[in-house]
């Protein structure tokens, strides 16, 4: 046995803790080894023209690379080793950075640490076999989930490069929260004119199958290979026959208070289209309000529909699809501002919440544009514009919010726009503008007037004190750059609620086996290398879902899961990872315990022969069902007893002689 | 349920109203209270102030004494008692090391506390908790019809750690005295502070404070403001005349009790529930409250213009 | 960063439990915006923070701020970074009496007070009122007269104090927990 031990500084990030010299002629004493080398960055590539020359003139038979993560570089390093015509098998990695350099101070005791490690797996490296990954084709279907600005932008790129999306969407209509605001910060264009095209596009795109009114209920398979379940819920509407007139809303006699796409400042019918540009056209009975699914009475609708398309008995739909990869693009809720009630949202009528301020400035909206309070007629004559409502606050959120600085700065000059003679305060702690062109628009609400006061407000009460106060909305904060207390007597406020996560994300994350965050917003592969890629092959994320953004970062992110997509379909095939379970025939007893401990299902049970046997194509080499069974019959390669065992040994070996008793 | 029962030092003096019609109530609502032994006062503000230590051992020595009793809840219809019992209870468990300098200190009067074995709970909390608002409204022989009465919190009710109601806007004593047939307004400062001691050491902050206080109730109508802690009564009560004086204003506000409008509601004899104790005198109100009938509140018309308003968050939110 | 142990900053962090989470202030005002004696102070919490952190100890411990505080924990309740401020506000009033800066009144209330607990195991309210007043605003105190007559003619005032059974018990207690806090 010839093994290669290559020991790496990571510049600074592991020399600067770990003694690399001491480990790397450490190694070179260890059983095998046949070559031991220590080089500041062992993935560039002369790091790995290092290992391939040596695979050729010594003749290795293993290598050891004593780095990082083999998240980051194991594909770099099997890459090298197969170049240099060694199966990319022999290679074992030992994580002297994140398990030893970046979590120990003392030097002494993370060099110990990191001979450790590296003695563990040259122990290892010499019970590696050779395994062949295997290809697997790749379904050129996709499935986008959410029809917000992230979903279509991807679906838009996939479709228009040939391929077929499926765009799955909980709404009625596509659009997101992007169709309910007004304007767009910095540029000021209205966001509806920039959006429905695009969702008129989607619509009408003959490789996009559009599914609103539709949630995705169960996944399985893998990357290249997935099966989905969506449920297409009734709309009780006949599409077929429906010509998107309108008569039946109009018709309706039930009215409720909008709380989605009004975001609680308007009413709607119970047969609806959100709004008037809604993508698809057609409307929805919600029959959780409908009078004829409450009391048994009532079909209005039907009565005047000219075209015949209502339909009442209309089920849900479940629809099987199978697609190659999946793009997770589910957005955010806002935070819900009456969980802070010193704030006094649904307490006293004239706080509103941005959102609602979106819809009033909104022409096509409750209010037709118009800035008035709660009773839908008096102009305000000064508002306070409250930043950080639940951001920033360990209590709530602790996270920046990242877009409710210039939306705030947007409010404000739509104020200054419709009501030039009002007064407009924005309680801030900073001011946060990291965009192109954003602390330009900053610049511009301080020339427009605006009141800037640091300090976050600390209450809206309507107690007052004095006779200026009387009938109005205090305001209270302390004004830190004076460092005094202040009370500023307003006609409206305006809470800048942050950007929270889906409140089900984390049912989400389950079905597309991702995972999500502490806070439940969808975690990246990799927070800068690779935020668009999760730790399940073939699944991605895009937009608010992994986190607060803007419109142009969505939008980015969109693309790019949507590039990510375009490249796995134009290779063709996947390389399906070769560590798989096999079953034993000869001793399995045919229990059933690993049928049940697996989680992606990938153990089926041979009848005839009462044994169990693994899917190959299923099998992800996590390794439940090893420890699950009974009678040892189950053998993960890569993962074998003897490799692990063999480990252990080199660890512990290594401690002995290294750490005196 | 049988609980300890800590009255607290102004029990015995400026709030011997509030100690009376607590235990009138509570036996009309069937709680058995039993006091615990040989007390001690809780310190206060005061003592956390000068030295912390004897501050906690002072409080522990009241919850290994209850514990002692074979109670494992401890009943305080002062507030300020109230987040002292529970600050001490909750902190010694946080930090075992002060859980053990406490306990040092305790073996000194051979006592000992377990944290978590007492908790501490005020008596507002047990009755629309444990007997429930709407079981006391069951039992209302004489409602509050024709009253408009403003309930005040203060600010331990919810403070500092959360305590069983929302933190800013509690809505308990609202629950309470709306069931016993009284009308009650949205009174924003309920949670705000009376100004604690500041009335004896800053009595200018103080007189401002309390002076909003009673304004916010006048202009709702109020014809009592109802509080729920005896430095709040005080406060408000007898700090009134100096505050009229003060800033030329002419507030002749009652500050009473819940429990004392509990009792009313209860059937009990006005006579014998120490209204008279308060220096700002009740008799009007009791008055208004004899003479009225109860007559439906007019609905405000709202305008078809008007946009809709968001629904309130059920049972509030801690934070 | 390493405090200065004695320095006011490095106590709050080493004496008071949760005293750390000091480190962790945004500077945001919450607290100064909701003190209800905020306008009487003469520099709001926020502001004493930042103090503290610059290391200005001696015109921190002359502040008013932390003996204007009336201890109702609406910052404590407040504060984003949940920083106990009102625990800082008493372990503030601790570091100025032994430092000897303070110009208050309050401390001698609070003396006065704790002097009656330790004798009598209660407070004791008329005590309180004569003695602090006459000692500290014999004008003021003619001012509180009448209210004190209203009081006491409605039988809330006793003119003499409680006494608890086990005062001795107490007192072993609290001298038991002075010398443990002493020890520190």
């Amino acid at each position: 046995m010839k093994i290669g031990v290559y020991t790496c500084h990571c510049g600074g990030n592991i020399a600067g803790t770990v003694d690399c010299e001491a480990v790397t002629e450490w190694a070179g004493r260890l059983d095998g080894v046949e070559v031991s080398r220590e080089y500041k960055f062992m993935c560039s590539s002369l790091g790995q023209e290092l290992i391939e020359e040596d695979i050729k003139e010594y003749g290795l038979d293993r290598v050891v690379v004593a780095s990082c993560s083999p998240h980051m570089h194991e594909p770099t390093f099997r890459n090298a080793c197969q170049r240099a015509g060694l199966n990319p098998y022999f290679l074992e990695m030992a994580n002297i950075r994140e398990h030893a350099s970046w979590v120990h101070k003392d030097r002494s005791e993370a060099t110990e640490k990191a001979m450790a490690l590296t003695a563990a797996s040259v122990a290892r490296v010499r019970y590696n076999e050779p395994l062949f990954a295997r290809l697997s084709p790749v379904n050129q279907n996709t499935l986008v989930v959410g029809g917000g600005v992230a979903g279509i932008q991807a679906a838009l790129e996939i479709a228009n490069a040939g391929y077929h999306v499926y765009l799955v969407e909980r709404e009625p209509s596509i659009g997101g929260h992007m169709a309910q605001l007004d304007k767009t910060f910095p540029t000021l264009d209205c966001s509806a004119c920039i959006l429905t095209p695009r969702m008129f596009e989607v619509g009408n795109h003959e490789n996009i199958t559009m599914l609103t009114y539709s949630e995705v209920e169960e996944v399985s398979g893998y990357i290249g290979n997935f099966e989905a379940r969506i449920r297409v819920r009734a709309r009780c509407i006949n599409q077929e026959l429906c010509t998107g007139c309108g008569v039946c809303e109009e018709k309706c006699p039930a009215k409720v208070v909008d709380t989605i796409f009004e975001a609680g400042l308007g009413r709607r019918k119970a047969v609806y289209r959100p709004f008037p540009q809604a993508v698809p056209k057609f409307p929805v009975i919600d029959q959780d309000n409908c009078i004829w699914f409450q009391k048994g009475k009532c079909r209005a609708c039907e009565k005047f529909c000219p075209t015949d398309a209502i339909d009442f008995e209309q089920d849900d739909r479940i629809l099987e699809i199978e697609v190659g990869n999946i793009i997770v693009a589910t957005g955010y809720d806002a935070f819900d501002a009456r969980r802070i009630s010193q704030y006094g949202y649904a307490r006293y009528p004239n706080v509103f919440t941005a959102l609602e301020f979106e819809r009033m400035t909104n022409a096509a909206g409750p209010t037709e544009g118009n800035v008035v309070l709660r009773d839908g007629e008096t102009q305000p004559d000064s508002i306070a514009i409250i930043h950080c409502v639940g951001s920033r606050d360990v209590r709530y959120r602790e996270h920046c919010s990242r877009v409710c600085c210039m939306y705030s700065l947007k409010f404000a000059h739509m104020v200054h726009e419709k009501l030039p003679n009002a007064t407009v305060y924005n309680f801030y702690i900073d001011i946060r503008t990291p965009g192109k062109d954003y602390e330009e628009f900053y610049h511009r609400l301080l020339e427009e007037g605006t009141v800037f006061i640091r300090g976050r407000a600390a209450s809206i009460t309507d107690a007052t004190l004095t006779p200026e106060e009387e009938g109005k909305l205090i305001v209270t904060a302390e004004d830190t750059l004076v460092g005094r207390q202040r009370r500023i007597p307003v006609d409206m406020a305006i809470l800048s609620t942050g950007l929270e996560p889906r409140h089900d994300s984390h049912e989400v994350a389950r079905i597309f086996s991702i995972s999500c965050s502490r806070e439940g917003f969808f975690k990246e592969r990799h927070p800068k290398l690779d935020p668009i890629a999760t730790m399940t092959d073939g699944v991605f994320i895009a937009g608010c879902a992994q986190g607060p953004r803007d419109i142009p970062d969505t939008v980015v992110q969109g693309a790019a899961a949507a590039a990510r997509v375009l490249s796995i379909i134009g290779k063709g095939e996947v390389e399906i990872e070769a560590a798989k379970a096999e079953v034993n025939d000869l001793t399995c007893v045919g229990c059933q315990m690993c049928i049940e401990s697996c989680p992606y299902s990938a153990i089926e049970h041979l009848e005839e022969r009462q044994k169990a046997r693994v899917i190959e194509a299923l099998c992800k080499g996590c390794g439940t069902c090893v420890a699950a069974c009974l009678s040892k019959s189950i053998t993960l390669y890569h993962f074998t007893d003897q490799q692990l065992v063999a480990q252990m040994r080199g660890a512990m070996d290594a401690l002995f002689e290294l750490v005196p008793a | 349920m049988k609980y300890a029962y800590y009255p607290g030092c102004s029990a015995e003096s400026s709030a011997s109203a509030y100690d009376a019609t607590s235990q009138m109530v509570a036996a009309a609502l069937g709680l058995e209270l039993e006091e615990i032994k040989d007390w001690n006062c809780c310190g206060a503000t005061e003592y956390f102030s000068i030295d912390s230590l004897p501050a906690y051992a002072l409080v522990a020595r009241n919850l290994a004494l209850a514990g002692r009793q074979g109670t494992s809840e401890v009943i305080a219809p002062c507030s300020a008692c109230y987040v002292n019992l529970k600050k001490v209870d909750e902190r010694m468990g946080d930090y075992p090391q002060l859980n053990s300098d406490v306990n040092e200190a305790l073996a000194a009067g051979n006592l000992s506390y377990t944290p978590g074995s007492v908790r501490a709970r005020h008596l507002l909390d047990v009755i629309c908790n444990e007997v429930g608002c709407d079981a006391v409204s069951e039992k209302v022989v004489r409602p509050l019809a024709g009253l408009t009465l403003v309930p005040y919190y203060g600010c331990y009710i919810g403070r500092p750690e959360g305590g069983f109601d929302d933190v800013e806007n509690p809505q308990t004593l609202d629950r309470l005295l709306k069931g016993l047939g009284a009308t009650v307004p949205d009174y924003s400062l309920k949670s705000s502070c009376c100004g604690g001691h500041m009335t004896q050491i800053g009595t200018e902050v103080a007189l401002g404070i309390l002076r909003g206080l009673i304004d916010l109730a006048a202009k709702l109508g109020a014809d009592a403001m109802v509080v729920a802690c005896p430095m709040c009564q005080l406060n408000l009560d007898v700090y009134q005349n100096q505050l009229n004086s003060h800033f030329g204003t002419t507030y002749r506000m009652p500050i009473v009790y819940f429990t004392q409008m509990m009792a009313l509601a209860l059937g009990m004899e006005a006579a014998e529930l120490k209204f008279e104790e308060g220096l700002v005198p009740a008799g009007p109100m009791l008055e208004k409250w004899q003479a009225a009938e109860a007559s439906p509140q007019p609905r405000k018309k709202k305008s078809k213009k008007a946009l809709p308003m968001p629904e309130p968050l059920d049972g509030g939110d801690s934070g | 960063m390493t405090l200065n142990p004695n320095s006011v900053y490095g106590r709050i962090i080493s004496e008071l439990h949760g005293g750390e989470k000091l480190r962790s202030c945004l500077q945001c005002g919450m607290c100064g915006g909701s003190c209800p004696s905020g306008p009487d102070m003469d520099h709001t919490p926020r502001k004493l923070f930042a103090m503290i952190a610059a290391g200005q100890d001696d015109e921190v411990l002359r502040s008013n701020t932390f003996w204007y505080c009336v201890s109702c924990y609406l910052c404590t309740v407040r504060c984003p970074q949940e920083i106990p401020i009102t625990d800082i506000m008493y372990h503030l009033k601790h570091q100025a009496i032994q430092a000897g800066l303070y110009t208050t009144d309050a401390v001698d209330f609070s003396e006065t007070f704790i002097g009656h607990v330790e004798n009598y195991g209660r407070a004791f309210e008329f005590g309180l009122a004569t003695q602090f007043y006459l000692a500290h605003h014999p004008l003021g105190g003619l001012k509180m007269g009448p209210m004190a007559l209203a009081m006491l003619s409605r039988g809330r005032l006793n003119l003499r104090p409680t006494r608890i059974k086990a005062v001795r018990q107490l007192r072993n207690i609290l001298n038991k927990a002075k010398e443990i806090g002493a020890r520190g």
